[in-house]
C-alpha cells in the first residue's frame, strides 16, 4: 500500500479572466522511504499539486477535486483541524526560497521549537534540545549557540538547512520539497541534496521532490512524474524515464540538456512555449509543440496508460507503442553517442 | 548601544539649539514693538523704553539670545510672559498635561479602532465591511478636524446636551469631569489619525499575509490564530510602531485645531494665543517644550524599534 496515493487531482482557480486549470487530472503515488520527483517547466502545476495535497492553497476561489489518500485518509476531505495536525507532523513541506521562508523577527530556535510544540506535548526544554539536535543533524556548526540567532544571520544554504531541520523535526513520513535548491548556487545545491539523501536514509521518510532540473532528478529520484500543462505526461521509475523515455515532451526535455562536451552548435530547446491554463488546447496539451502530432491528438486527450502490459511505466501519448519505442531507442542512442 | 545613545543625545542638543535660534530669529524679523504691548496702551514713550530695558529688548539680538540660553540652561527659567507676567514655566507645565491627555487618550482610541478594522479589512479585501471601512477612511482623511470638532460640539454638546462643549477639567478631584470634557476632543482628534492608520495597517497586513514565512508557518500546522499573532502581526506592526511614535511626538507639540475648537488650554492653544499677542517668551517656551518632546520621543522610538526588530543594528 503506497504511503500517499493521489488520484485524479484537479485544482482550478477562479480568476477575473476565467478558470485557471492549474492541475487537471494528475495521479501518482509515493512509497514509504522512496523519492518521487515531479519534473516539469515553470507553470506546469507541480507546485500547485503539492500545495493541494497539503491544503495550502488559498481557500477563496479555489476548487480542488480528486483524492489524496495518506495512510488511508483522504487529505482533501479532512476537516481543517485534522489537516492541521497532519501538516508539519506526518507530512512536512519545504519551499523554494530559503531567504524569505523564515520569520525575520524570531530566532530560529523559537521557530524550531514552535514546530515541535505545535504537535504533541513536549515541554519548552524538550523542544529546545530537539531543535539543537536537528540543527546538528543538518550540519549547522556550533548549533548550541546558533540556535538563538536570527534568520538574517545565516546564509541561504544554511537557512535551507534550517528549513529542512524544521521539516524533519517531527519525523514526518513524507517530506514534500518544492524546488528546494533552485535558489541556491550549484555547490550548495549538491550539499543540500546529499543532506536530504542522508536524512532520508536515517529517518526513513519518503520524499516528493519538485524540480525543473533533470540533474537533480538524476541524483535523487526513485520514481519520476513528468508534468506538462497541469497534466501528467509520463510516469515511471528513474531508469524508465532516463533510459527508455516514451513521451515526446520527455524526449524534448532530455534533448535540450546542454552537453558538457558540446563544442559550439546550438542548444536544442523545445520550440514554442507552454499553453495558457485558462484556455488550454483541446486533446493533448503538448500537441502544438509536438513534432509527432496527429489528428487524433487534437480530438482526444491521450490517457495515461502503461507502455506495455502490466508495466509500471505510464505515458500519455497517442503514438503507436512500437513506433514510440523505436523512436525512443533512436533518440536515446543519439544522445548517448553525442555524450561520448 | 551606549555610544549610540550618547551620540544621539549630543545631536539632540545641537538640534535643540538650532530650533531655538530659528524661533528667535523669526520673531525678530517681524517689526513689532512688544514693549509697547506690555507697557499698555496708555504708556508714555519713556515708560515703553523702561519696559523695553527691563525685558532686555533694547540689547543687541545675540545678547538677548545668550541671556535667554543662560536663563534656560542654567536657571531652568523660561522667562515671564510679556502678556500677563506669568512665569512661562508655569504656563508650559500647566499646558503640557492637557495636550498629553488629549494626544495619549486620542492615540489609544485611534489604535483601538484602527487595529481591528485594519486587520479585518486586510483579511476580507473587497468585502462589504472592507468597502465601508474604506469610505470611513476617505471621510476621515478629508474631513477637517475643526469641522468634525464643531459638528460634534454642536450635535452632541449643544443639541443633545450630553457632553460639555468647551473647557478642560483637571484629573485631580475625580476622573469623571475630565473624561466628560475629553470625549469629544478625543473622538475628533482620533478620527483623522485612525483613518490613516486603518489604511496603513490594512496594507501592511495584506503584504505580510503574502510573505513566504507565513506560508511556512501554515505548513508547520500552526492554527490561523497563531499564524496571525506570532507571524503576521508581529511583522506587520513594525512600520506602524515607528509611525505611531512619530505621530505622537509631533502631536504633543500641540494639537492646535482640536485644542482651539474645544478650548482646551494645551500647548497648541497657548502657541496660538502667544503668537497673536506677540508674547515672545511664551512662544519660545512652547517651542522649546515641544521640540524637546519631539527629540526625546524620536530617540525613544529609534531605540524601541531597534529592540523589537532584530535586523536593525544601531550604528
Amino acid at each position: 500500500m503506497p504511503l500517499l496515493d493521489v488520484r485524479d487531482l484537479k485544482t482550478h482557480f477562479r480568476t477575473d479572466d476565467g478558470v485557471v486549470r492549474a492541475v487537471d487530472g494528475v495521479s501518482f503515488s509515493v512509497e514509504k522511504g522512496k523519492t518521487l520527483a515531479i519534473v516539469g517547466e515553470s507553470g506546469c502545476g507541480k507546485s500547485v499539486t503539492c500545495m493541494s495535497v497539503m491544503g495550502l492553497n488559498p481557500r477563496q476561489n479555489t476548487q480542488t477535486t480528486g483524492e489524496a489518500l495518506f495512510n488511508g485518509r483522504d487529505l482533501l476531505r479532512l476537516p481543517p483541524d485534522e489537516l492541521r495536525k497532519v501538516r508539519g507532523n506526518e507530512i512536512s513541506m519545504i519551499f523554494q526560497d530559503p531567504m524569505t521562508s523564515l520569520n525575520p523577527v524570531q530566532t530560529i530556535g523559537a521557530q524550531l521549537r514552535e514546530a515541535v510544540m505545535l504537535h504533541g506535548d513536549a515541554s519548552k526544554k524538550q523542544a529546545h534540545s530537539r531543535a539543537v539536535e536537528m540543527l546538528k543533524a543538518v550540519g549547522i556548526p556550533r548549533a548550541e549557540t546558533r540556535v538563538d540567532d536570527y534568520p538574517h544571520q545565516f546564509s541561504g544554504g544554511m537557512r535551507q538547512r534550517v528549513m529542512i531541520a524544521m521539516a524533519l523535526i517531527n519525523n514526518p513520513d513524507l517530506l514534500i520539497a518544492d524546488e528546494p535548491t533552485t535558489a541556491l548556487d550549484v555547490t550548495t545545491q549538491a550539499q543540500i541534496l546529499k543532506l536530504m539523501n542522508e536524512l532520508q536514509r536515517d529517518f526513513g521518510s519518503a520524499i516528493i521532490l519538485v524540480t525543473h532540473d533533470l540533474g537533480v532528478v538524476a541524483e535523487t529520484a526513485d520514481e519520476v512524474l513528468v508534468m506538462y500543462a497541469g497534466r501528467a505526461a509520463e510516469r515511471g521509475g528513474y531508469a524508465d524515464i532516463f533510459y527508455r523515455p516514451e513521451h515526446p515532451y520527455t524526449w524534448g526535455l532530455l534533448g535540450s540538456l546542454p552537453r558538457l562536451a558540446q563544442q559550439g552548435g546550438d542548444l536544442k530547446p523545445i520550440p514554442g512555449s507552454p499553453p495558457s491554463l485558462l484556455r488550454p488546447p483541446s486533446g493533448c496539451r503538448f500537441r502544438l509543440r509536438c513534432p509527432y502530432a496527429m489528428a487524433i491528438c487534437e480530438a482526444e486527450q491521450p490517457p495515461l496508460a502503461p507502455v506495455a502490459d502490466g508495466s509500471a511505466h505510464l505515458t500519455a501519448c497517442h503514438l503507436e507503442p512500437e513506433q514510440r519505442r523505436a523512436e525512443s531507442e533512436r533518440l536515446v542512442g543519439a544522445m548517448m553517442a553525442e555524450a561520448r | 548601544m551606549i555610544r549610540y545613545v550618547i551620540r544621539r543625545l549630543l545631536w539632540a542638543c545641537v538640534l535643540f539649539l538650532a530650533v531655538t535660534v530659528i524661533t528667535f530669529l523669526i520673531f525678530f524679523a517681524v517689526p513689532v514693538n512688544p514693549a509697547a504691548l506690555v507697557a499698555g496702551k496708555g504708556a508714555s514713550p519713556t515708560e515703553v523704553k523702561h519696559v523695553a530695558h527691563l525685558l532686555y529688548l533694547d540689547r543687541p539680538l545675540y545678547m538677548q539670545y545668550l541671556h535667554f540660553l543662560d536663563q534656560l540652561v542654567l536657571h531652568h527659567n523660561l522667562g515671564f510672559s510679556f502678556g500677563n507676567r506669568q512665569s512661562v514655566n508655569t504656563i508650559v507645565l500647566g499646558a503640557a498635561p492637557v495636550t498629553a491627555s488629549l494626544v495619549i487618550g486620542g492615540a489609544i482610541l485611534w489604535m483601538a479602532v484602527a487595529i481591528p478594522v485594519g486587520i479585518y479589512s486586510a483579511l476580507h479585501p473587497r468585502s462589504k465591511g472592507d468597502r465601508v471601512a474604506m469610505v470611513g477612511v476617505l471621510t476621515g482623511i478629508s474631513a477637517h478636524p475643526v469641522w468634525v470638532g464643531l459638528m460634534l460640539s454642536y450635535v452632541v454638546g449643544y443639541l443633545l446636551g450630553w457632553l460639555p462643549i468647551q473647557g478642560y477639567a483637571n484629573l485631580s478631584a475625580s476622573p469623571w469631569p475630565w473624561i466628560e470634557h475629553m470625549i469629544l476632543p478625543w473622538i475628533t482628534f482620533a478620527y483623522l489619525y485612525s483613518a490613516y492608520y486603518v489604511r496603513m495597517i490594512r496594507s501592511t497586513v495584506m503584504e505580510t499575509l503574502n510573505e513566504d514565512y507565513v506560508r511556512t508557518a501554515r505548513a508547520k500546522g500552526a492554527p490561523e490564530r497563531v499564524v496571525m499573532s506570532r507571524h503576521v502581526l508581529r511583522n506587520a506592526m513594525l512600520p506602524v510602531v515607528t509611525m505611531l511614535g512619530m505621530d505622537i511626538a509631533v502631536a504633543l507639540g500641540g494639537a492646535v485645531f482640536v485644542e482651539t475648537v474645544f478650548g482646551l488650554p494645551g500647548l497648541g492653544w497657548y502657541a496660538i494665543q502667544s503668537v497673536d499677542n506677540f508674547d515672545l517668551p511664551t512662544i519660545i517656551g512652547v517651542v522649546v517644550f515641544a521640540s524637546l518632546a519631539v527629540i526625546v520621543l524620536n530617540l525613544i522610538v529609534d531605540l524601541l524599534y531597534a529592540w523589537i526588530d532584530p535586523r536593525i543594528r544601531l550604528t
